[in-house]
């Protein structure tokens, strides 16, 4: 009998070996995040000191859009190919299934914008000392950020036009990560003390990470039915 | 194939209870429609049942029923005696359900593909690919394969989990002559070795002596219907 941590390795890798099949998918949100990101400068002007102050604030919200980009696919392919019934029947309760996906989806999501968010920050005039500061808080975030996602991606499947229920589900969730994650770096820049934000960020994770795998696996549950 | 047989044999008689599955008064809605009105079902280990009915009959329903994968809204499914819905892990440990859909990705080799089924199941790669006739495609990604190549993919995945249970819905689907002689040949083996086999079919498929259970449509009036 394989042991359930080895099933769900075997599932995380699986999903690893598709998204490194299906590269564009992963490059599509990174390079969306870089493009959006670039377009501030264009939009609010050379200013170097707007855009300091404004990059938090930018790094923040694309990152948060970029990394809706590939929730859609996230259970839909599998729902679509019949292999979210293979899943379903791996031996794991469904809230590990779905925890497996949300680990895949920062893996192949999170984790790519957090090395290309240092370029993106430096790039709008961030002073290298608050980088660290960004990274953390946004590490902390993509986190949150694939949990809400993939436990709105499991509610809104089987939905007809669940595509455009999705973001209307994650960014009121995702909200008060933008808030703590972006303030922190604020503070930073300010001169102020930085760590109670990152905290609630923290805290934040802390919480989703029993909540949404649980109610990502009732949606995975009901979606099969 | 190594496949964890029940101990107790069938014995009902002794007042053991029965091996294998047994399904009894399976009712299921789907949405306001009623799908399965009451069905009864019974398998022993080594045994076959083949569903049959006209489309829309509720026979993938059935097995998607008979799999866990959904709850039954009344009626009792058990095995060896214990009701599936007690422990819906174990049970789907011993299943190997095969879809509609073969559920292969196409981006990924065939090898790929089955590698999940070969770690959940733990069984042999190799000697499943020989026994679908697919060994020389092992490296092909699964987009290139036609579709009964594909059937025979998704039936060395039912293979790779080395289950008791297999639950085939359409399993001749796509097969050509030599395929379903293959299938066949699967399928008695499976038998042989103590495993039972659940299977929709609307052509005759290779299960000699395996219990045939007609569904029909259910008919239900219409309560809502307006006067005219």
């Amino acid at each position: 009998m394989t042991s359930p941590v080895r099933r769900f390795r075997a599932l995380v890798a699986r999903d690893l070996r598709l998204a490194l099949r299906h590269g564009a998918d992963t490059l599509g949100a990174v390079l969306f995040f870089l493009l959006a990101g670039s377009l501030f400068p264009l939009a609010l002007g050379p200013s170097p000191e707007l855009l300091r102050r404004m990059a938090p604030g930018i790094v923040w919200v694309c990152a948060l859009l970029a990394a809706l980009l590939p929730l859609d696919r996230l259970f839909g392919a599998e729902l679509e190919d019949g292999a979210l019934d293979q899943l379903m029947l791996s031996g794991l309760p469904a809230p590990a299934i779905a925890l497996a996906k949300m680990a895949a989806h920062w893996l192949t999501t999170g984790l790519p914008l957090l090395l290309a968010a240092g370029p993106l920050g430096l790039m709008l005039g961030m002073r290298l000392a608050v980088l660290p500061l960004l990274l953390a808080g946004l590490g902390l975030g993509t986190l949150v950020l694939s949990l809400i996602g993939g436990m709105a991606a499991a509610i809104v499947l089987g939905a007809r036009r669940g595509g455009v229920l999705l973001p209307l589900l994650v960014l009121p969730l995702a909200t008060p990560a933008l808030i703590f994650g972006a303030a922190a770096v604020d503070s930073a820049q300010a001169g102020l003390n930085w760590r109670p934000d990152l905290l609630l960020l923290a805290a934040f994770l802390a919480g989703g990470l029993p909540l949404c795998p649980l109610a990502a696996g009732a949606g995975l549950r009901a979606a099969v039915e | 194939m190594n496949i964890n047989l029940p101990a107790g044999e069938t014995s009902a008689a002794a007042g053991l209870p029965p091996s294998g599955l047994q399904a009894s008064g399976l009712v299921v809605f789907r949405g306001e429609r009623l799908v399965l009105d009451g069905v009864d079902l019974q398998c022993a280990p080594g045994g076959a049942v083949l569903l049959t009915g006209p489309n829309g009959a509720g026979k993938s329903t059935l097995l998607r029923v008979l799999a866990g994968l959904r709850a039954a809204d009344a009626g009792s499914l058990s095995w060896n005696g214990i009701p599936v819905a007690d422990d819906l892990l174990a049970h789907a440990g011993r299943v190997a359900y095969l879809g509609h859909q073969d559920a292969l990705k196409p981006g990924l080799t065939l090898e790929e593909n089955l590698q999940l089924a070969c770690i959940l199941g733990g069984g042999d790669l190799e000697a499943a690919l020989a026994a679908v006739d697919l060994v020389p495609l092992r490296q092909v990604p699964a987009r290139l394969l036609s579709a009964g190549q594909k059937r025979r993919a998704a039936l060395a995945r039912v293979l790779l989990l080395q289950a008791a249970i297999w639950l085939l819905d359409e399993p001749s689907l796509g097969l050509d002559r030599h395929a379903v002689g293959l299938l066949g040949e699967l399928l008695s083996r499976h038998r042989a070795a103590g495993g039972l086999a659940v299977a929709t079919t609307h052509v005759p498929l290779p299960l000699p002596d395996a219990a045939i259970l007609a569904l029909e449509t259910v008919v239900t009036q219409d309560v809502l219907e307006p006067l005219a």
